[in-house]
């Protein structure tokens, strides 16, 4: 409208993925291009099309969960605490009180508590035979099973924060959105701190049962470490994934006086729906370059300002091809100079997590000006044809990062960080 | 485009009724809708009522096979965004695809899909689920549907914040007009009764376990208890003013002008009954946002949760606010149930209604009411026309949202001694009276 929006930066950067819990384990594994995708651990995979995930070796009490908040706190709770953790101590805030009324929480979750929900509906239903289930023997946090927005809630009260505190539940566009959610509440006055990310830990067998229904998962089980392989001629699908991801938000200004670390700024955030299948996805990647070509325009870049593409790269065969599409159709013959990656080659698909964590990489490839790569990169598709960083990480300049991510429902979002000072303001 | 955004579409699907006129009748003649559960036999649980949608059949209105890849919480949706884009007169193929959004709130997903599922996948040892599970149980299935089905390639999201959703969901639609979105199908709908879903609810420990639909919820009442669940909820169009204007809209039923949302930062414990200062503090936002004040609110449709902790702490949060007995408040829960997101859009439905007809509709269910409150419950109809309304909700685990709406035609600004200046908005108005 008539003032000018309040810029947006991110201060802090906290992560739990599979391969690395905390921000340097999981930078080190991306640069590395090491690979965290093995035989499912967490559950007997064996009657499943699909046995691959990318599971995180992650100890809640080292992470500085109590006893309490592990019983209360379904995994995914847990791996949102122990990244809203890391990162706001990375952030350096320190906790006034007019500050915990202006900070606020947004977290995107796409299943929520699904894992929770089945193992109990297990047992309250003697293993399927009940319809008429039987609550008396199940935890006294079935409620917070039932309802994602726990995610949110366990935050907030965590650090007793006051402001708007939600989930966003967008499928596998969660992650990107509830950071652009918590962008827009930053811009708009509403907050000027967002504890943002997202959060998600599928693997249990109905989301296995689920994938394998549509056959949107691999089933290439004899080599779970190369199983995902985004962009590669012979891809099969995508490998299950969990994991979290928070960013700090702070309003530019906000950040400066206290003198805080500023990995870069939210340069913009577009969603648009496909409004055309709940799992395909047009091939001519229309709404998705619509997505990109707003955040383009919303920091006034050029094809040729962006640094780097932190692709979805989910390794499905339609996925993979649309994405590319929609590049092309945003940036032109540009799009075959930038460099692009999928990081779900190497951690998996964490449905609603992934689009969080796709946004610490790109903070972070800001931050080191470094590049992941798309592991398991081998063979050359004709539909595939950008430069996707195969195998190996890449320093170069990244100044400015673009994100995006395409999900069930038939969102498709993008958003674009900014190497501080690089943005046009 | 103005970025103001004003609502065009009421659909509602809910067991007051099939449509908003249905809704304000069961209101106003505070005709009771919760009764024995019918969804399932519910005689081993301890909650054996609810508000359901009697005889709710979603064939004939949706494609057969839409009906088979999705849960009856996304069919009522089906049938509420219908309603409401009808209302609104908006034909969705006459709009540019990426001026449409769908911002809905969820908060519990696709339950009977889901718990069949589930018995599916456990009760066989083929071990596997259905095609649809993928699409129909997780919390984006009613909006991917929704835009799919209307076309709409604008922003849209999907809000969790437990029953305060839906306000955070039209929040979020005005937000977007304001960022220059053109229409938004806005609200939320719940559908919380298989065995699974009414057994979780069970273990949060505010359900009610009377069995006397007429004393199961009764919100302020000195025999308060608890609520019970119920079913739908509503979906709104909420449009640029501008563009309800150009087109001609033939309603404007209300403007979002104020919202706010705060969080307790405390979770909820048995005895706990939310925080006072937060939830005033989310009313005071709100207020201030539309650049009002306090005194400026005619009407307060609360929360209500019906566990006496809260209804006390939200009766103190409004004293706080607007002094004793400082704004009439209404509630038709008793009638219906606590419908969760769903719930707080039916909320803004029944708000707007009030200021369509003139009419402040009874606190309804409310016997011996709490006179330590130091509420002006509506105990009888109101013949008085709100011009701004205010309607609070909360979700489980701290969640505090507050919606201010106005009455297109008036335009109320605070004056110095905290009057009203009303003065008529000449647009508004005009597209009023040809209504």
């Amino acid at each position: 409208m008539t003032s000018r929006p309040r810029r947006v930066v991110v201060t802090g950067v906290g992560v739990v993925a599979p391969g690395g819990v905390t921000r340097k384990a999981f930078w080190s594994c991306l640069t590395d291009g090491r690979t965290a995708t093995r035989r499912i651990t967490l559950f007997d995979p064996t009657p499943f099309r699909s046995q691959v995930a990318a599971e995180c070796d992650f100890d809640p009490a080292e992470a500085g969960l109590s006893p309490l908040d592990q019983r209360r706190s379904d995994r995914y709770v847990q791996f949102g605490l122990a990244a809203a953790a890391e990162a706001l101590s990375d952030s350096g805030v320190e906790w006034r009180e007019d500050l915990l009324d202006r900070t606020g929480v947004a977290m995107g979750s796409a299943v929520g508590g699904t894992t929770a929900l089945e193992s109990e509906y297990v047992v309250a239903s003697d293993s399927g035979r009940l319809w008429l289930v039987d609550p008396d023997c199940t935890t006294p946090f079935l409620y917070q099973a039932l309802v994602p927005s726990s995610l949110a809630a366990d935050i907030a009260c965590r650090y007793g924060v006051h402001g708007p505190a939600l989930v966003v539940s967008t499928g596998c566009t969660s992650g990107i959105d509830a950071i652009g959610h918590a962008f827009h509440l930053v811009q708009d006055g509403e907050a000027d701190v967002m504890i943002a990310g997202a959060s998600d830990s599928p693997l249990s067998p109905v989301t296995a049962a689920s994938f394998d229904a549509i056959k949107a998962t691999t089933p290439d089980n004899d080599d779970p470490e190369h199983a995902s392989r985004p962009f590669d001629r012979d891809r099969k699908g995508f490998v299950l994934g969990e994991g979290a991801a928070v960013l700090i938000l702070e309003e530019l200004d906000h950040a400066r006086r206290r003198g805080a670390h500023i990995y870069c700024e939210v340069s913009g955030y577009a969603s648009r729906g496909n409004a055309y299948h709940m799992t395909g996805l047009r091939p001519d990647g229309l709404e998705m370059s619509m997505a990109i070509d707003d955040v383009l325009r919303q920091g006034r870049w050029n094809a040729e300002d962006i640094s780097y593409i932190c692709a979805h790269g989910s390794g499905t065969r339609q996925n993979d091809r649309h994405e590319t599409a929609a590049f092309k159709r945003s940036l032109g013959q540009t799009a075959y100079d930038i460099p692009i990656s999928s990081i779900k080659s190497m951690i998996g698909h964490s449905l609603g997590a992934i689009g969080s964590i796709e946004m610490a990489a790109c903070a972070l490839a800001i931050e080191y000006d470094v590049v992941p790569p798309t592991a398991n990169w081998a063979n050359r598709d004709p539909e595939c044809d950008l430069d996707y960083t195969p195998n190996v990480a890449r320093e170069l300049p990244v100044r400015v990062a673009l994100s995006v991510g395409s999900g069930f429902g038939g969102f498709q979002s993008a958003m674009i960080f900014a190497k501080p000072g690089e943005g046009a303001g | 485009m103005s970025g103001r955004a004003v609502i065009t579409g009421l659909g509602v699907v809910a067991p007051s009724g099939m449509s908003p006129g249905e809704h304000w009748d069961t209101v106003v003649e505070q005709r009771n809708r919760l009764r024995r559960i019918t969804l399932f036999d519910p005689s081993p649980y301890a909650t054996t009522v609810a508000g359901e949608v009697a005889d709710f059949d979603v064939t004939g209105q949706v494609d057969g096979r839409l009906i088979v890849q999705t849960d009856r919480w996304t069919w009522m949706a089906f049938v509420a965004a219908a309603q409401a884009l009808a209302d609104a007169g908006i034909d969705p193929t006459e709009l540019d695809p990426y001026d449409l959004s769908v911002i809905m709130a969820s908060s519990s997903g696709g339950n009977q899909f889901g718990q069949r599922e589930l018995q599916r996948l456990w009760s066989q040892p083929s071990r596997t689920v259905g095609a649809f599970q993928s699409i129909a149980w997780f919390y984006a299935a009613t909006v991917g549907q929704l835009s799919i089905r209307h076309q709409a390639k604008g922003q849209s999201s999907v809000i969790v914040s437990e029953a305060a959703g839906g306000l955070d969901s039209l929040a979020h639609a005005a937000r977007l007009i304001r960022r220059g979105s053109v229409v938004v199908i806005a609200g939320g709908l719940e559908a919380p009764l298989s065995p699974y879903a009414l057994s979780c609810q069970q273990r949060n420990g505010w359900l009610s376990t009377h069995s006397d639909p007429q004393r199961a919820y009764l919100p302020f009442d000195e025999d308060a208890q608890g609520h019970v669940p119920g079913e739908g909820g509503a979906a709104l169009i909420v449009e640029d003013l501008d563009h309800a204007l150009a087109r001609g809209a033939t309603t404007l039923y209300g403007e979002i002008i104020g919202w706010a949302a705060t969080h307790d930062g405390a979770h909820t414990r048995r005895g706990s009954g939310g925080s006072v200062s937060q939830y005033a503090r989310a009313m005071r936002l709100a207020v201030d946002r539309a650049g009002l004040r306090p005194g400026d609110v005619d009407l307060f449709v609360p929360d209500a949760l019906g566990v006496p902790s809260y209804d006390a702490t939200e009766a103190a949060a409004l004293r706080e606010v607007f002094g004793t007995r400082g704004v009439p408040v209404t509630s038709y829960k008793s009638l219906v149930g606590r419908l969760y997101q769903g719930g707080s859009a039916l909320d803004v439905v029944t708000a707007l209604l009030s200021m369509r007809t003139g009419v402040l509709p009874p606190f309804a269910g409310l016997r011996r009411p709490r006179t330590d409150h130091g509420l002006d419950f509506v105990s009888a109809p109101r013949r008085t026309r709100p011009d701004v309304a205010m309607i609070g909700a909360r979700g489980f685990d701290g969640f505090n949202s507050v919606l201010v709406i106005r009455r297109c035609g008036v335009e109320t600004t605070s004056s110095g001694d905290g009057e009203a200046n009303t003065s008529a908005d000449n647009g508004a108005a005009r597209q009023e009276r040809a209504a």
